[in-house]
């Protein structure tokens, strides 16, 4: 009797998996149809906050009041999650957030409409966002804005440790001397967060990478990566940094917020945080001390996707055209403050915020995230040794970064 | 004797269950088993004529491969092992203690006791989880009791040293013994075997313990209150005291609820997810990492559906496994 059932259930199974499965499940066609006339277009966007959200929205309406269209903006939960699923359905959203360090996952697999040479004027976005959103050559989408890494530095307690605006470390050694005499008035020199996105810098600052600029061959092991985690290392080693974790923080933001160090390394999104969990504390940000290899900081992007199925490619290429004009960018910037990725609107944005300079000015040296397909994994692994770096061995680190880079990029 | 007839109402009669059980589980699940031994990258479906298949390659990468998938899914699997080593028994034996104090006949108020004991588990696992955050956070409550008594607290979620280290580094060692590491056996040395759980993971078994105790210990109480009371007086009146009354007589008599606990304590501790997931996503130093959320991750951030599903049907045959071990252990032994 159960082998009855067991073979009943298969055959039920089976039926159904014929009939669900016959339709829509065997389009290979490279090109979709495209549709004409009026179009309903559908945008996710993995926001930042409720001002993020309003703002986007508004600006579509006001695209799709202007060009006779509907655009509806829905605000992803998990964003990632979200377009993994409605790739694998078959019904991507048009236009969507695509993080730097998703580029290559999509591309790679072709989800990614490569609509680089139909928007406007393209030059005008900064070369490392360019970079950063190029996969085999092709500009596959068009940078909504960035971020990159500068020095936030405690007013109070920088006074506090006998240090004047001219003590501002500009070089790795002006560093360690800034925090042994701040560690000696008591106070944790510097909150790092204790990942790539951050430790990073020091690596681009040393003049090494994870991966070469072409993304195909992988760098981790070189003598200037070793060089700057070997530094990195000493700050920890003397406590002149910690990590956010152990200033009972959840990131390096929220420590510097609490006064539990003098200085951090963050992005422009510092600013936000710091306004609304901690408006008394007095800050001024400057650019990241200079390396072996002169300056260097990281970069963080997000683009709009298009998708290679969507139905409206036409009139999402041309929202994404209104969404990334200067002014567009400087009314976004104001709403939720991020920087324009277009140079045009970068000497407005500096005049309209001062404060700003150290951040936009990073676009000129600043590394983009790791730009291959299948990295993910290996990028945590790293991390994973990065929290350990203390009292770990970087050279060794390094070596398997290296030989999982490899295997990664080999396939 | 059953007719043709019957035979086709009784068909009938199963065929919506039949038919749901094939569409939501059977299903899926041979869907999710063809997509094991496939290469598909998540775009479209995939059964399309276009997914590579690959055959075994996904489960080999788990366990023949020397690379970063096989050291990542043993790491997961020897976390899993700790945490069910100790949760299983652990929530067995205070499901099982907290029944007979609520089960006392001297004990007064039972039911605010047994509303207490269980309200662990009928709370949602994400938000007990947030809660416990803030509890184990370095300026939290459990620091600053042991801080009370002078005991300066790990920083729980950050700490990602094994338990079996600490304990080794305590009487000295604290590099280990070349023999140790530099063998390994599966993409892991001997001495990342046997660190034990870390610190941050024992966090997470407390928070296990304590929540899934309850819905265990209604279990037990049920089977307590099923023993005839005459047979507890009988013991009694053959002087039996209170430890051999437990031993011999008591466990004896809920040995089915305790086969019951046992399972299903051995199914969830493997499946755990829900708690990585809010409380750690596998940081720190990947030693929360677990099977289910391996593959969740695999599956979802690195675009690997293929080896994501690989990894769930180990698991399955893991869990399998482990039932069948466990329920040959409890068997009926004939004296």
């Amino acid at each position: 009797m159960p082998h009855r059932t067991v073979l009943a259930a298969f055959a039920a199974g089976a039926l159904l998996a014929s009939a669900a499965c016959g339709s829509g499940f065997d389009d290979d066609s490279a090109d979709t149809p495209q549709r004409s006339g009026p179009v309903s277009l559908q945008i996710l966007i993995g926001s930042s906050g409720q001002a993020e959200t309003t703002a986007v929205q508004e600006a579509a309406a006001k695209w799709a009041s202007s060009s006779g269209n509907t655009a509806t903006v829905t605000p992803a939960q998990d964003l990632t999650q979200q377009l993994g699923q409605a790739f694998a359905g078959d019904s991507p959203p048009d236009v969507f957030y695509v993080d730097a360090v998703r580029l290559a996952d999509y591309a790679s697999v072709g989800a990614l409409e490569p609509y680089g040479d139909k928007i406007s004027n393209p030059d005008d976005f900064y070369e490392s966002l360019r970079t950063a959103f190029t996969y085999d050559g092709k500009l596959y989408c068009a940078p909504k804005d960035f971020s990159t890494l500068a020095l936030v530095v405690n007013t109070d307690l920088w006074s506090k440790a006998g240090l004047t605006e001219a003590d501002v470390p500009t070089t790795w050694d002006q560093l360690t001397s800034v925090s042994q005499k701040i560690k000696s008035s008591g106070t944790v020199p510097l909150a790092l967060g204790d990942t790539r996105d951050r430790i990073g810098a020091f690596m681009v600052q040393a003049g090494g990478w994870i991966t070469s600029a072409d993304g195909k061959t992988a760098t981790a092991d070189s003598p200037e990566n070793l060089q700057a985690l070997q530094y990195v290392q000493g700050l920890l080693k003397n406590k002149y940094a910690q990590y956010p974790k152990a200033l009972d923080a959840g990131w390096a933001g929220e420590a510097f917020g609490k006064g539990k160090a003098a200085m951090t390394i963050e992005g422009n999104w510092i600013k936000g945080a710091l306004r609304a969990d901690f408006p008394n504390v007095k800050y001024t940000v400057h650019p990241l001390p200079a390396g072996p290899k002169g300056q260097g900081t990281l970069s963080f992007t997000t683009c709009w996707g298009v998708a290679a199925k969507s139905k409206n490619k036409d009139a999402a290429v041309n929202f994404v055209e209104a969404m990334t004009t200067a002014e567009q960018q400087m009314t976004f910037a104001k709403a939720f403050g991020v920087m324009p990725s277009r140079q045009s609107a970068g000497a407005q944005f500096t005049q309209q915020y001062p404060d700003d300079k150290a951040f936009i000015d990073g676009a000129g040296y600043a590394q983009g995230p790791v730009n291959a397909p299948k990295m993910d994994s290996v990028l945590a692994d790293f991390d994973t040794g990065l929290q350990g770096l203390a009292n770990g061995d970087p050279k060794a680190l390094l070596g398997r970064v290296q030989k999982n880079t490899e295997s990664a990029l080999g396939r | 004797m059953r007719t043709r007839s019957e035979s086709l109402a009784g068909w009938l009669f199963v065929a919506p269950v039949v038919l749901i059980l094939g569409v939501f589980l059977l299903l899926p699940i041979l869907m999710a088993l063809w997509v094991s031994l496939t290469g598909w990258n998540g775009q479209g479906s995939p059964f399309r004529s276009g997914v590579p298949f690959v055959g075994a390659d996904n489960y080999t990468s788990l366990f023949t491969e020397d690379g970063l998938p096989r050291q990542d899914f043993m790491t997961s699997i020897r976390n899993n092992v700790y945490y069910v080593l100790l949760v299983v028994p652990a929530q067995t034996a205070l499901a099982l203690g907290l029944a007979l104090v609520v089960n006392q006949r001297m004990l007064k108020r039972k039911g605010f006791f047994r509303t207490a004991f269980y309200f662990p588990s009928v709370t949602s696992s994400v938000a007990i989880s947030v809660v416990f955050l803030f509890v184990f956070a370095n300026s939290g409550a459990v620091n600053a009791l042991l801080g009370a008594v002078g005991i300066d607290g790990p920083v729980w979620f950050d700490d990602s040293r094994g338990l079996i280290h600490v304990l080794l580094g305590t009487v000295g060692v604290d590099n280990p013994p070349g023999a140790l590491a530099n063998h390994s056996v599966l993409g892991l040395t001997w001495w990342d075997w046997v660190s034990g759980p870390s610190v941050a993971m024992c966090a997470i078994i407390v928070l296990v313990v304590w929540t899934t105790s309850g819905t265990f210990m209604l279990m037990f109480l049920a089977a307590l209150q099923a023993i005839p009371q005459q047979v507890e007086e009988a013991s009694l009146i053959d002087g039996a005291n209170r430890w051999q009354r437990l031993r011999f007589v008591t466990i004896p008599m809920i040995r089915p609820t305790m086969f019951l606990v046992l399972t299903l304590g051995l199914i969830s501790t493997w499946q755990v997810f829900d708690q990585i997931y809010v409380m750690s996503q596998g940081n720190p130093a990947k030693t929360t990492l677990t099977p289910a959320f391996l593959s969740y991750r695999t599956a979802f951030k690195d675009f690997e559906y293929g080896r994501g599903a690989a990894i769930s049907f180990v698991l399955f045959l893991i869990i399998v496994v482990m039932t069948l071990v466990q329920r040959w252990m409890l068997r009926e032994r004939r004296s």
